[in-house]
């Protein structure tokens, strides 16, 4: 009996332990990419057989576990940066970050110098914007966060400028944080923020220098503040890594992107 | 059946057990502390003088943990304030003044320590934080985090307290009766200072417990890195930082946050001493 069991565990051991590391695929980084990429994951697994593993945790992670060989492919939501040419970009999809307030906020399309104003606290009340006189609640991205960059980047802030009344994680955090605030301002990724708006939670995208925050204008380039979401790899990419790098560019799988709002790279 | 057939047997075995449980609680503490210090000595060597600093800017290089060591004391000692007095008063009033309510009463205070503090956040969130940005925006502040660490401590301060009165010798109680002391001064003259030390090294534990809360604080302490000026102003714990930016964060910055880790540890290590020494006194008194 005891023989019998020892001999079971032994087998399940070296099942596990055996196992070829290249029929499982590992893909860590962007946790704005990850849901999308855990439902392509899926779809092939159910059509290879591949095995494939996705963990979010940040675009800073998905470099670096791609750099140690922690994963064989990284989601990293924006461009990549000149220190990191050591890696390989395949872009798979557009997304753009758009400014949101509370549906019942009435204010007139903002420009730029308007934007840099509210967020380094020069303009602190939406009176002096036409609104209520109540004042702005800045909502501000934490620090690592690829979205941060971006919108700091394209308004050409330091992080040491902004004061923010409010610094939230997840997308989801800041859409919570905006609906349940007349009086908020927050900038989240589009997707996010226009498949919420269509489900009924109150909120109202900003139009950006004159161009409508919606998947329409981001498809035609015209959106200012877009971004390209990349899987990124080190060396030589193993067959299963390209497979899939196929497999999410073939047009078949369009409808999952626009699914979660994105909008599928061309090639 | 095993404990009746051969006692000794049995208590080899629980012995062991008992050991090992406490060698692995020992291991597991000490294999935080060395992880902590390990990955945490070379940011102390480098940088160890700015973290009394104010300002947090990891991706300029600047660590400043003041404002976030003073946000996690200021935002757990308010929740202690708060929850603490009416801790002991609910207690005290139940055990000696509502006795019919005190069963059904700790029945709902016990489910309620069981929700998870994630659903404290959650609530604070959508019902606490938009009803303060009415009187006082932002909302998301030191005093909803207070209030929401306050709410998720008081079950367990409660029922220390609660136990606390509860293991004071009859005698007492009898002897005031016989004395004819009014309840009210019994419970302030006689109960409260002879169960006071057992109360206080509780409710030290319980603020422990919130200097180390994470996810209920993050998701309605506002965040900002900034020194605590007023009540509706918004904090950054030291907790939140961790949970915001760790899996963000790479290089220096990363190790930034295991230092922070430490600095969290190093609070929780004296406050345990304190509750020790509180402890100490009540035998002293004995």
């Amino acid at each position: 009996m005891q023989r019998k069991m020892w001999g079971a565990l032994l087998c399940v051991l070296a099942m596990t332990g055996c196992q070829p590391a290249t029929d499982k695929l590992v893909i860590t980084g962007s946790s704005t990419i990850a849901p999308l990429m855990a439902e392509l994951a899926e779809r092939f697994e159910a059509q290879t057989g591949v095995q494939v593993d996705v963990q979010s945790g940040g675009s800073g992670r998905g470099i670096s576990d791609v750099r140690q060989g922690l994963a064989d492919l990284g989601m990293v939501s924006r461009a990549l940066k000149q220190d990191e040419q050591d890696l390989a970009g395949h872009v798979i999809a557009r997304d753009g970050i758009a400014l949101i307030v509370h549906a019942e906020n009435p204010v007139a399309p903002l420009t730029q110098d308007q934007i840099i104003a509210i967020y380094t606290g020069k303009l602190d009340s939406w009176s002096l914007l036409g609104g209520a006189d109540r004042p702005i609640t800045v909502v501000h991205k934490a620090d690592g966060r690829s979205t941060q960059e971006l919108f700091l980047e394209h308004f050409g802030l330091d992080n040491d400028q902004v004061q923010p009344d409010l610094v939230i994680g997840e997308n989801q955090q800041g859409i919570k944080a905006v609906a349940g605030d007349p009086y908020a301002i927050g900038y989240v990724s589009i997707g996010t923020a226009v498949y919420e708006a269509d489900h009924d939670v109150p909120l109202r995208l900003l139009p950006l220098q004159g161009v409508p925050a919606s998947l329409a204008a981001l498809e035609q380039g015209d959106y200012p503040l877009s971004r390209e979401l990349n899987l990124v790899s080190r060396g030589e990419l193993n067959t299963q890594a390209k497979a899939l790098l196929d497999f999410l560019s073939d047009p078949a799988q369009a409808e999952i992107y626009h699914a979660y709002y994105f909008l599928p790279a061309t090639r | 059946m095993l404990t009746t057939s051969s006692p000794p047997r049995a208590d080899r075995l629980l012995s062991w057990g008992l050991r090992l449980a406490g060698a692995a609680a020992v291991l597991v503490l000490g294999g935080i502390v060395l992880v902590l210090l390990m990955q945490s000595a070379p940011f102390l060597l480098d940088h160890g003088s700015d973290l009394w600093r104010n300002d947090w800017q990891p991706g300029q290089a600047r660590y400043g943990m003041a404002a976030m060591v003073a946000g996690s004391i200021v935002v757990s000692v308010l929740a202690l304030l708060l929850a603490g007095p009416l801790a002991v008063l609910l207690a005290a009033w139940l055990r000696y003044f509502a006795p019919a309510l005190r069963r059904p009463m700790l029945a709902l205070v016990e489910l309620m320590a069981g929700i998870p503090s994630v659903v404290y956040g959650l609530w604070g969130m959508l019902v606490l934080v938009p009803w303060i940005n009415q009187w006082a925006p932002p909302g998301a502040s030191w005093l909803a985090a207070s209030l929401v660490l306050a709410l998720m401590i008081l079950p367990l301060a409660l029922l220390v307290t609660d136990t606390a009165l509860g293991q004071l010798p009859v005698r007492y109680l009898q002897a005031g009766q016989a004395l004819s002391l009014s309840r009210v001064g019994m419970l302030r003259r006689v109960l409260l200072p002879q169960a006071g030390p057992a109360i206080v090294s509780g409710l030290v534990l319980q603020f422990g417990r919130a200097l180390g809360e994470t996810m209920a604080v993050l998701m309605v302490a506002g965040n900002v890195v900034q020194w605590p000026g007023s009540l509706f102003d918004p904090v950054r714990t030291l907790t939140a930082n961790i949970a915001l930016e760790m899996a963000y964060a790479t290089g220096d910055h990363r190790v930034a946050l295991f230092a922070s880790g430490l600095l969290l540890l190093l609070v929780t290590a004296l406050l345990l001493l304190l509750s020790w020494r509180l402890r100490g006194e009540k035998h002293a008194l004995a």
